[in-house]
């Protein structure tokens, strides 16, 4: 089906493996993911290989990079949560160059897969939670209890923030998974307008130039959202991560 | 080349600079801020519709398993309702935390 929107993230098995009736085939996705890993790593390696002083253009990406994401943290987590750097920035790297090499036509996009954004949601709440009580212990729990609620008014108050903890992976997941998926499926949808329009002779022809303007206006959209997701996703990341060093509310 | 000369190229590669550059700083923060407000109306949504979920789910698990039905699924529906309101007042930076000192008060509010 040349037209349908969901083609593209339909998973295929490339090399079939199953050990102990688990599959653990390589698919599409985990070819992707190979690749993302690949490219992010190569990029930075290459381009910080010859280390100048003054930084050639491509150095200076991986530096600004660095700085970016450097930054954000020391913004949301103090100079504290320097130690978490490597892993938001792997987080980043990797969200931003799986979205990115989504972009390329018959492209499979990892992040358009909720198991994958969830996994990776859940990476950073059990880091947030492993480091909470290993760091604070049971005083990790006063995250759910904020200062001066009156006594009767606590177990409900308890209750409403342990469902909004619960919540962060959730909307963590769903919101890098949903624009991802929303966003190829908008762009396959008015592409195949520009197809079935042109089909209709010279009148269709004409009307088709619409879908086509649309076609090129969502895809420069697709590349913010690219950025703005892996942005967002590394932000919230920052903060939970803050909740992990400083629970007290 | 001697000092002076040097400093007067860079004198007027200061000047070439600044008429390159954009003279309304205003004009930029609109680009930007219209970005970032597409961000933000995803994450308050997001926020909201994940603690109605987390709510309901916890509500639904409540009652399979201690037979309550329907009443946990009432209960933590509502209680996850309030935790959205809560993730979307907090996600916006409405809600004052308490300070403990090391915290900056606008951390919240990043895009």
């Amino acid at each position: 089906m040349a037209n349908d929107p969901i083609h593209q993230f339909h998973i295929t098995k490339l090399i079939p493996i199953e050990i102990g009736g688990l599959d653990l085939s390589f698919t599409n996705s985990s070819l992707f993911m190979v690749a993302t890993v690949a490219t992010a790593g190569a990029f930075l390696y290459l381009t910080t290989a010859s280390r100048g002083l003054v930084p050639s253009r491509m150095q200076s990406i991986s530096e600004m990079s660095y700085e970016f994401v450097a930054n954000m943290l020391r913004d949301a987590a103090g100079t504290q949560g320097m130690r978490f750097f490597p892993l938001v920035f792997s987080l980043f790297m990797f969200v931003l160059v799986a979205n990115l090499l989504g972009m390329f036509p018959y492209f499979f996009t990892v992040t358009s897969h909720i198991i994958v954004t969830f996994a990776l949601a859940m990476l950073v709440m059990g880091t947030v939670v492993a480091y909470g009580f290993w760091k604070h212990g049971l005083k990790f729990l006063g995250l759910f209890v904020p200062h001066g609620v009156p006594g009767v008014l606590v177990p409900l108050v308890v209750a409403i923030e342990v469902i909004s903890f619960l919540s962060r992976p959730i909307s963590l997941s769903v919101r890098l998974f949903a624009n991802m998926l929303a966003g190829h499926i908008t762009l396959k949808v008015f592409a195949g307008f520009v197809v079935s329009l042109a089909s209709f002779g010279a009148v269709g022809v004409a009307g088709a130039v619409l879908p086509l303007i649309m076609t090129v206006a969502l895809t420069g959209l697709e590349f913010l959202v690219a950025f703005l997701q892996a942005y967002v996703f590394a932000v919230l990341t920052c903060m939970y991560l803050n909740d992990a060093l400083h629970p007290s509310h | 080349m001697n000092d002076e000369e040097f400093e007067e190229r860079r004198r007027k590669l200061d000047e070439a600079l600044a008429s390159k550059r954009p003279r309304d700083p205003e004009s930029e923060q609109g680009g930007k801020g219209s970005a970032s407000g597409y961000a933000m109306a995803l994450r308050l949504s997001s926020e909201f519709i994940a603690g109605i979920l987390v709510g309901t789910g916890i509500g639904w698990l409540f009652d399979r398993f201690l037979g309550t039905s329907p009443w946990g699924l009432i209960v933590f529906l509502l209680l996850g309702f309030a935790a959205g309101v809560l993730n979307v007042l907090r996600s916006a930076g409405m809600i004052a935390e308490p300070e403990d000192g090391r915290k900056a008060p606008d951390r919240r509010d990043e895009n």
